[in-house]
């Protein structure tokens, strides 16, 4: 087993320690430690936190391998600092029975870059009509927690609540897409000045703060917990936050570019803006900012979304929805959130791993950096300065909306229980 | 219109990127060309030589004519390409369309999409060289059309030589119908806000747009209580569908409070003009006693659409230097 010293990291930001791996597990963490026969990484200036977790990953394999491969996508988390990503059901097949989520579960330990847990499917085919065999996904060797129909909404009001109470049994979560479908018939775009100009179809924020509203009453009336992916409305935030203070159990998270990106961006017609739920308005991205902050949204969570560059490269209305996030999600938090005071870097580790990890009720990750902890971490020079390249990523796709633009941060190591997945920024 | 990097006109993609002076030149080059169509030979050698592509991914006859003989009359050889449907159900993509229209050597294109925003991608996105012209897309905008409107109530309100360098100043003009899924009502705003001119939209509650409140207009849900203040009114086509989706109850319950008959008609200034863009629905926005009365101005609209494609064609073709230095001199003249 190897043994790795990483040399006066700031822990979460604070006073420079040194931190001993050992195999698997952090075994030493003080100062002045001896190095031995241990590698050594030079940290000094650098932020030591617990390895990255997201709620939220659409990795694409089975069926959409030109965008993304269980493999692809794990290289891209790794170098985005993360050790642990949920990989969304919206497959080809539906990750609707324990063959596939245990197929997407293997294909994640093969690839040895992250670690992969499955999300199930709440409704067979996602069609939102049919439970699908929740407890046959969560008994498999994938243990689901973790079950949406995300990009579709469960928007019948009996199929929420039955899944909500079911999944009680084994301690699970249900991860809903809050989009009212009528509402949303043709939508293009956040509804507003901006669509009212460019006459795209509006996505209004009214049919998300519907569908939220409605599940917290739900949750709330059978004793459930529900997480709210990608939150998008100053209005949702007003409801959440509204239910956390009437002690339900209700969990959110937020994605990086919601966090940054307004829909004034739509008026140049570049799919590479077009998303789901849309980019909102300033208003908007300042609430976000502040019920992240607060601990009114718990997380965030990348909702990356590779896309071929033909879905992209091409009129608004044909192209597809999403934008790739895993390796520029840490950049954009320290950008929105840390330069500007908002949280620290302990703020960091609980948004972006103590939380999801704890929602998704995954062990192993999302641990304080101390001694007899897996050594999952993740270290970020905050210092670093440099425009988004796409053609340097380890995704297999392109579509980020932030190519050219400069964003603070660069992860330089990942270590996934001891195995240094990332060096000096580079795939390991 | 989107200009190069050396100022030069060179795509007319939206009426909100149109200044006050290029509005007014366009408009005084179509009073130009029309006195052409009052020749024995109606045609000018201007774009000799020069090639036109009207790609239309939605069937608009009446369009597509209009720029076909627009730049007919100009001497451009014309290409019409249907790609009826859109990209996606046809399995071709707008970018590799266009790449066929470069290679074929195409010196403009006219392009009416059902998505919005794709003749703004056609000209951004470097898959061709050539001028875009927008004929209409999606629910965005349709600048040709604003500018034949515009055309329309200069000639009719300020006079066809009275006009000449003139914009519409103060003149009041209301816009009546499915304001939400209008690309016309769009394009007119911009134009005629530009130009001067005070627009009010009326339409039911549901048909307004969320975000209007920014528009450069005046809102109003009674048509009743803007006609005896308005100089030109223009009636747009009502899709008998929109009842489905609830926008209104009943084709007769919007033809009574939105439609445009002879009482309504009575309660306009003697000098005010009905327009419609065409094809109109007779007996829904308007009855026939109002479209076949010598205040409709439909027949002319369609006219002058022809001397306005004209313009625009020949402005972004042809340079500024040759063949009509009059337009261009005169509008000088009346700054």
């Amino acid at each position: 087993m190897s043994t790795i010293l990483i040399r006066g990291a700031k822990i979460l930001g604070g006073e420079p320690a040194d931190v001993l791996i050992d195999g698997e597990t952090v075994t030493q963490v003080g100062t002045g430690i001896e190095a031995g026969d241990a590698t050594v990484v030079e940290a000094a200036g650098q932020i030591l936190l617990p390895g990255l977790v997201d709620l939220h990953t659409h990795l694409r394999e089975p069926g959409r391998e030109d965008s993304e491969t269980v493999l692809t996508g794990t290289k891209a988390a790794a170098v985005g600092g993360f050790t642990a990503v949920h990989a969304m059901a919206n497959t080809f097949p539906v990750a609707d029975t324990a063959g596939v989520v245990e197929q997407v579960w293997r294909l994640g330990k093969e690839s040895g870059y992250c670690d992969v847990r499955p999300v199930g499917a709440v409704t067979v085919g996602l069609e939102g009509k049919q439970l699908a065999e929740l407890g046959a996904m969560h008994d498999s060797a994938a243990g689901v927690k973790v079950f949406s129909d995300d990009g579709k909404c469960v928007d019948d009001a009996v199929i929420m609540r039955r899944a909500l109470e079911y999944v009680k049994a084994f301690d699970g979560v249900v991860a809903q897409h809050a989009q009212e479908p009528r509402l949303t018939e043709g939508a293009q775009m956040n509804e507003g000045v901006v669509s009212a100009e460019l006459g795209l179809g509006g996505w209004p924020a009214v049919a998300e703060e519907s569908i939220i509203a409605r599940d917290v009453l739900l949750a709330a009336h059978v004793g459930s917990r529900v997480h709210i992916c990608h939150l998008s409305t100053a209005g949702s935030v007003e409801i959440v936050r509204w239910a956390k203070s009437k002690g339900w159990n209700v969990t959110a998270e937020v994605t990086p570019h919601h966090l940054l990106l307004t829909d004034e961006l739509v008026r140049s017609y570049d799919p590479v803006y077009k998303v789901n739920p849309p980019l909102r308005t300033e208003a908007d991205v300042i609430a976000l900012r502040e019920a992240l902050a607060d601990g009114t949204i718990d997380c965030v969570a990348t909702d990356h979304a590779p896309h071929p560059h033909e879905d992209k490269d091409c009129e608004w209305a044909a192209a597809a929805m999403g934008m790739v996030g895993l390796e520029t999600a840490l950049s954009v938090v320290q950008h929105t959130m840390v330069d500007t005071g908002l949280i620290d870097w302990a703020g960091v580790a609980d948004r972006m791993s103590y939380r999801p990890a704890a929602i998704g009720r995954l062990e192993g990750h999302g641990r304080p950096v101390s001694a007899g902890e897996p050594a999952n971490l993740t270290l970020v020079d905050p210092s670093y300065r440099g425009a988004v390249d796409p053609a340097g990523f380890a995704s297999r796709s392109r579509n980020t909306p932030y190519k050219g633009r400069e964003l603070p941060g660069r992860v330089t190591h990942t270590f996934l229980r001891g195995r240094a997945t990332v060096v000096d920024g580079k795939l390991a | 219109m989107l200009r190069s990097p050396g100022g030069n006109p060179r795509h007319l993609i939206s009426a909100a990127d149109l200044t006050r002076d290029d509005a007014v030149l366009i408009l005084d080059t179509a009073e130009e060309m029309a006195r052409v169509a009052d020749r024995p030979i109606k045609k000018l050698p201007t774009l000799r030589g020069r090639t036109v592509v009207n790609l239309f991914f939605e069937d608009s006859t009446r369009t597509r004519i209009s720029f076909e003989a627009a730049a007919k009359r100009l001497s451009a050889d014309v290409i019409n390409f249907s790609a009826k449907g859109s990209s996606v159900s046809k399995g071709e993509s707008l970018k590799d369309t266009a790449l066929t229209l470069e290679a074929m050597g195409a010196d403009a294109v006219v392009i009416r999409h059902g998505a919005s925003g794709a003749p703004y991608r056609l000209a951004t996105s470097g898959w061709i060289d050539g001028a875009v012209v927008n004929a209409g897309d999606g629910t965005h905008e349709h600048p040709t059309q604003a500018l034949l409107d515009a055309f329309t109530v200069r000639r009719r309100l300020v006079g066809a030589d009275a006009g000449l360098g003139k914009d519409l100043d103060g003149r009041r003009v209301t816009i009546v119908g499915d304001i939400l899924h209008s690309r016309v009502a769009r394009s007119n705003v911009h134009l005629l806000h530009t130009l001067g001119a005070q627009v009010t939209l009326v339409a039911p509650p549901t048909l307004v747009p969320v975000g209007v409140e920014r528009w450069p207009c005046e809102v109003s849900y009674s048509l009743d209580a803007v006609l005896p203040t308005s100089d030109a009114v223009m009636m747009l086509r009502v899709q008998r569908e929109r009842m489905n989706a609830a926008y209104f109850p009943t084709e007769r319950e919007y033809s009574r409070r939105y439609g445009l008959d002879g009482l309504r008609m009575a309660k306009m200034p003697e000098h005010a003009v009905v327009m419609h863009p065409g094809p109109m629905n007779r007996g829904m926005e308007i009855t026939a006693e109002v479209a076949d009365s010598g205040r409709c101005t439909a027949v002319e609209q369609v006219a002058n659409g022809v001397s306005v494609r004209m313009a625009v064609l020949y402005l972004l073709l042809g340079g500024s230097e040759t063949a009509l230095p009059s337009a261009a001199a005169r509008t000088e003249e009346n700054k």
